[in-house]
């Protein structure tokens, strides 16, 4: 194939590596005087990368003989990771200024980008090659944004313990990954489907396990998932923001396509694990986040459990619990960065974030929009119709009743209704608990905007359904 | 001769010390480091040892991207250690629990 075209399907990886190349110059260059700049002139590298994805990057099939894979599956998952990675660049500065007085550096908005370029990778791959180098682009970028607020002790923290775990992580990935090529004798997805499809060795089992464990340890699903609460609670909270929607979004398309282009004639092996971890995640997350009494710490559990009801779309293995995966995902990323933008809001008479939950009481007579906005969000994560998180989770557990998984889908529709406790609990605290000191200040223009706008989403979304189902629809059928 | 099953057994007890190294060590964070690399290096060696036995290139062409992946991945981490031991004066492991769990 002509050598340009295949460069064009990969257009909107090029556009994100340059533009991160050529800002992250002027960010030497221009010191911390550039942040602004190039804060916004990332955003418009990401809206750029957004409109190349309308071209041959969506629907151009296989490029480098196979190594890379432009199709809708991919454009969908990068246009949501896009999405949020725009999010967290926009609400970073407010929040860095606040915190620790002095302004963000213009690495970070760098950092995003390189890490978009990765998760960008990680969705398009076609060869376990270009999976891993793409995961360790992203996970790279994750390591120093954790730990970003280099003075603060638990930044550092957080950035270490996400290190060393994800380290580990990407090491099972990788021996699962010499597994396979050694036991199928190549690296492209559809050899190694071949491999599976003769009858599966002891070694592709091996590899399969061990590959399924790594993957496990980037969505942050049970057993895998002990880094998470403290990453999140640790990191600054527009990377936390960003670490639970961008690379959960991209981990999880990418554990998709693994799972159904390279290992999808073992379905009935990998379905096992899968089962296991999509019920362990809902229960845990939903279990471990009613003792939490830090909103970050109980937004991570939620991710948890969320990350779970998503792998009960996959466990279907079908057309429809691959669109419902998708369609998960992307509600999911729109509630978890909508709750985010309000923690951002909550920040005491010294200008210092607070994230206690019990000072969120009585925030609907003292901050009666923000209150509205943040219940909105919580009872869409609960699942109450008719908020669009309900349909999400409609989704899956139809996608799952519709593969003969009844004892599956009722097991999670009874733990989700544990998770609503905690849910409203929030809301309880806001409405009708007493008032707790006002948090200072107002939400920014373009703060407010977002908060906005997420809300009116999850509010109205069911409006959207026809054409969010034709997209999810069209990008599924792109791994069939 | 000696065969495949040599080097996949050699890795495997690389690949479990390294994780042991991980999970066992209470001491030190650097040790930790050190143990990621030997889990790095085990899979070198099974990629390495898989292409001779195949007869395909692939695996050598993979090592080649874990070693330099594997630069990148020790320079960020030795990094965050540094910012890490100048907030805190200790890079023990039992140390690291300023955060719950």
């Amino acid at each position: 194939m002509d050598y340009n075209a295949q460069l064009l399907m990969s257009l909107p990886e090029l556009v994100l590596g340059a533009g991160g190349i050529l800002l992250m110059l002027v960010a030497a260059w221009g010191g911390q005087a550039s942040t602004r700049a190039v804060s916004l002139a990332a955003v418009a590298v990401l809206i750029g990368a957004g409109i190349a994805l309308g071209g041959p990057a969506s629907s151009g099939g296989e490029a480098f003989d196979g190594l890379y894979r432009a199709d809708m599956f991919a454009a969908f998952a990068k246009a949501l990771v896009y999405v949020a990675a725009g999010v967290s660049i926009l609400i970073a500065p407010g929040f860095f200024q606040r915190t620790s007085g002095d302004d963000l550096r213009p690495e970070y908005p760098v950092l995003i980008l390189f890490s978009a370029a990765g998760m960008g990778l990680m969705v398009s791959a076609g060869d376990l090659i270009t999976l891993y180098v793409g995961l360790e682009l992203q996970s790279l970028a994750a390591y120093v944004l954790a730990s970003f607020m280099r003075r603060d002790a638990r930044s550092a923290e957080a950035g270490l313990k996400y290190f060393v775990l994800g380290a580990l992580a990407s090491g099972i990935l990788l021996y699962g990954i010499s597994l396979v090529y050694g036991f199928s004798g190549t690296t492209l997805y559809a050899g190694i489907a071949d491999a599976y499809a003769q009858g599966s060795s002891t070694g592709l089992l091996f590899g399969l396990v061990f590959v399924f464990a790594g993957l496990a340890f980037k969505i942050s699903a049970v057993p895998f998932h002990m880094w998470t609460p403290d990453v999140y609670e640790g990191a600054p909270t527009p990377v936390t923001a960003f670490f639970a929607s961008a690379p959960k979004v991209a981990a999880m398309a990418m554990a998709v396509r693994v799972a159904m282009e390279a290992m999808g004639p073992a379905v009935e092996q990998w379905r096992q694990i899968v089962v296991f971890a999509a019920l362990a995640s809902i229960i845990l997350g939903s279990v471990a986040a009613i003792g939490q009494s830090n909103i970050k710490r109980l937004l991570a559990y939620s991710s948890i459990a969320n990350v779970g009801f998503a792998l009960i779309g996959l466990v279907a293995g079908s057309e429809a619990g691959v669109a419902s995966v998708l369609f998960y995902m992307a509600v999911y990323i729109v509630m978890t960065l909508g709750s985010f933008l309000i923690v951002l809001q909550m920040r005491g008479a010294d200008g210092q974030q607070v994230e206690t939950i019990d000072s969120l009481a009585g925030m609907s007579r003292t901050r009666p929009g923000l209150a509205l906005a943040l219940a909105v969000f919580m009872f869409s994560l609960a699942g109450v119709p008719p908020f669009l998180g309900f349909f999400a989770k409609f989704a899956v557990f139809d996608a799952a009743v519709g593969a003969k998984l009844y004892l599956l889908a009722a097991v999670g529709i009874a733990a989700s209704v544990i998770g609503a406790y905690y849910y409203l609990r929030v809301v309880k605290t806001m409405y009708f608990d007493e008032p707790a000191p006002a948090f200072e200040g107002r939400a920014g223009l373009v703060e407010g905007s977002l908060i906005f706008a997420s809300a009116v989403v999850i509010s109205f979304g069911m409006l959207l359904l026809p054409w969010l189902s034709g997209w999810t629809t069209a990008a599924a059928h792109s791994l069939f | 001769m000696i065969g495949i099953t040599h080097y996949l057994v050699v890795s495997a007890i690389l690949f479990t010390l390294g994780v042991l190294g991980i999970f066992m060590n209470r001491k030190n964070l650097i040790v930790i480091l050190m143990a990621i690399e030997l889990i790095l290096l085990s899979v070198n060696l099974n990629l390495v040892a898989f292409s001779q036995a195949l007869g395909d290139l692939v695996g050598q062409v993979f090592a080649m991207f874990v070693l330099t992946v594997a630069a990148g991945e020790a320079a960020i981490g030795l990094a965050i250690l540094v910012i890490y031991f100048r907030g805190r004066g200790t890079i023990a492991v039992d140390d690291v629990n300023r955060m719950k769990g």
